[in-house]
């Protein structure tokens, strides 16, 4: 076990008595092998119960998780033959958006995604998965692509949020999300989007506006960072638990509230302890996705996309 | 006191005097009299008024409201409200320090309003145009539900009429309080904005002070044609936010109009009297391609 959670340390307690009496066991030629098992029975069910009422703040801390899969785990777990495609072909190749072609199942696809690091040379690289302007019409170009030669689209997100600086003021951050909103609407093909761990704000939408918005279990996906909202609301950046409780950012309330259209589960633990499996629950749902929209005509996929978004909100009409 | 805790307090002033700035006008004394935040010359109100709220001064442009920008804007009596009964509701039973009915309480009764935009059909010198007007005094103009409705059914009359859209920005960004549905207002306000531009009907965003977030992230930008008015600040992430993530001072005309003029992010900055001027020239030049050419109809 690498990185521990606070809320896991009990859990990692457990562990650590386990591997001491593996060890004592094999030092001392006793069979330990019953008390092992109540202990590792134990661990399961602790773990079980922990992770069936996680509040939205834990999950923030498991989202957000050093070791989560990123983007080009994803990509090699999921896709066979991927080959990158670079630049936005005005002078910049943000890193921070990474896409390209791709067999998806023996089929071509074209799957773009926001990338973060595990370590701080890798966070550098990647700018903590906050893209640039550059790097929404990097994968807008990617997007037309995939359109002009019947490519599906997967992307896969996961961002605290669209970079805010100066020189992405400058090229126009908010233009630059606000035109793939736009074009993602008009695209011919099939569009898939999963919100992998952080989906924050604009930044997130940005790859989004897909046929079948999915989550995994733990990620979650929201209007501002908890930081960002205790940080307006409360006046206080501390008070972020309060924010992302209010926020209903995890999947099952956004499922509940018709934001998203599936949750895909997570292994026991999260995503980081077990990548195959996490993967392989990813691959099950983008290929019954696909399956639904297989038999749609391009104008009913269209319209159907278009319906999906322009449903989208509250409010009394007297 | 440390040197820090004199910048601290320093800053914490500046912050103040930023947010009065924002306030404008509305906190200056009741009297006759108020005084410019930018100049701090003593004006007359009736003679800023008068001025299209414009300090005759050092010209800078307060911060005006929906209704004001309205009747500064459109033909007189041409507007005409549409959607006026959609109205908020609190879809997440969202509550901080205070619930989102009680703000939406505050925010009506301090503007007289239901929403922070009004949506209607109006004239520009006889130029008709479906419109959709901001306005921060409402819960900092945020787009919730209710503002992304507005927008997109303005935006469908458009389409109906074959008439311009013309969207008069002022906003903070998206409405918290709504959460994940208000960052859906984003995708449905720029998926109708594809259909004008699939329909070819001329769409002109005028973005006026301020205008961020997620109104700049979605149909605030998406138009033919983008306008900003003099002094405007416009960005997608607040001026505190860049400050913080990049720990260096910023340019002092960061993020206005005439900044993002210089880097090519807006076609045309103007005064506050020139703008129907302006307006009224783009629907000439364009009026054969749209039903404007039966001007004053």
């Amino acid at each position: 076990m690498g990185v521990v959670l606070d809320f896991e340390k009990p859990i990692a307690e457990i562990q650590k008595k386990i591997e001491e009496l593996k060890q004592m066991s094999a030092e001392s030629g006793l069979d330990m092998a019953k008390q092992i098992q109540t202990f590792e029975k134990q661990a399961h069910d602790y773990k079980k119960e922990l992770y069936s009422k996680l509040k939205p703040s834990q999950k923030l801390q498991i989202a957000r998780h050093q070791e989560r899969p990123k983007f080009l785990d994803y990509v090699n777990l999921l896709c066979e033959n991927f080959i990158e495609f670079h630049g936005d072909r005005e002078g910049m190749d943000d890193r921070a958006i990474i896409g390209g072609i791709a067999k998806f199942d023996g089929k071509p696809v074209m799957i773009v995604g926001i990338q973060k690091g595990k370590s701080t040379k890798e966070n550098l690289e990647y700018n903590f998965g906050m893209p640039q302007p550059q790097g929404y019409r990097k994968a807008l170009r990617l997007f037309r692509h995939a359109d002009k030669f019947g490519l599906p689209i997967i992307t896969l997100i996961d961002t605290p949020g669209a970079y805010p600086g100066i020189k992405a003021e400058e090229t126009g951050q908010g233009s630059a999300i606000a035109v793939n909103l736009m074009e993602m609407s008009k695209l011919n093909v099939p569009i898939v989007a999963i919100i992998t761990g952080e989906g924050c704000s604009g930044g997130a939408l940005g790859l989004a506006v897909a046929d079948r918005v999915m989550m995994l279990e733990h990620a979650y996906y929201t209007v501002i960072s908890p930081e960002g909202c205790a940080s307006i609301l409360w006046r206080d950046a501390s008070m972020y638990a309060e924010a992302a409780k209010a926020l209903k950012i995890t999947s099952s309330d956004l499922l509940q509230l018709g934001i998203i259209d599936a949750e895909i589960k997570e292994p026991l633990g999260g995503a980081h302890t077990d990548y195959e499996k996490t993967a392989k629950n990813i691959k099950t749902a983008i290929l019954k996705a696909f399956d639904e929209l297989e038999g749609l005509s391009v104008e009913e996929l269209k319209e159907l996309r278009y319906k999906k978004f322009r449903s989208m909100g509250e409010f009394i009409e007297q | 006191m440390t040197i820090q805790e004199w910048f601290d307090k320093r800053k914490e002033a500046q912050i103040e005097r930023r947010a009065k700035e924002m306030r404008g006008i509305e906190d200056a004394n009741p009297g006759l009299w108020t005084k410019c935040v930018h100049c701090d010359t003593q004006i007359l109100k009736t003679e800023l008024e008068d001025n299209m709220m414009v300090c005759p001064h050092c010209d800078y442009h307060f911060r005006i409201n929906a209704r004001t920008r309205i009747a500064q804007l459109f033909d007189e009596g041409s507007f005409q409200e549409m959607f006026q009964n959609i109205l908020p509701t609190d879809p997440i039973g969202f509550v901080d320090s205070e619930p989102y009915t009680s703000r939406l309480k505050k925010a009506s009764d301090k503007t007289g309003l239901d929403e922070a935009v009004i949506t209607g059909l109006a004239k520009i010198e006889g130029f008709g145009v479906a419109t959709a007007v901001m306005d921060f005094d409402y819960m900092g103009g945020s787009m919730g539900s209710v503002v992304g409705e507005k927008v997109t059914r303005m935006m469908e009359k458009a389409i109906e009429m074959r008439i311009p859209m013309l969207a008069v920005t002022s906003s903070g960004g998206a409405r918290m309080q709504e959460s994940a549905l208000s960052l859906m207002q984003m995708a449905k306000t720029s998926c109708a904005a594809g259909k004008l531009d699939k329909e070819k009907i001329l769409y002109i965003n005028l973005l006026t002070e301020p205008t961020f977030g997620g109104v700049t992230a979605s149909f605030g930008t998406l138009g033919d044609i983008i306008i900003a008015e003099q002094g405007a600040r416009i960005g997608f992430a607040g001026r505190r936010v860049i400050e913080q993530t990049i720990r260096q001072k910023l340019p002092d005309d960061f993020q206005t109009a005439e900044y993002l003029l210089k880097y090519g992010q807006v076609d045309i900055v103007s005064k506050r009297k020139n703008l129907r001027k302006v307006l009224a020239n783009i629907l000439d030049i364009h009026s054969s391609t749209t039903k404007n050419e039966n001007r004053g109809n």
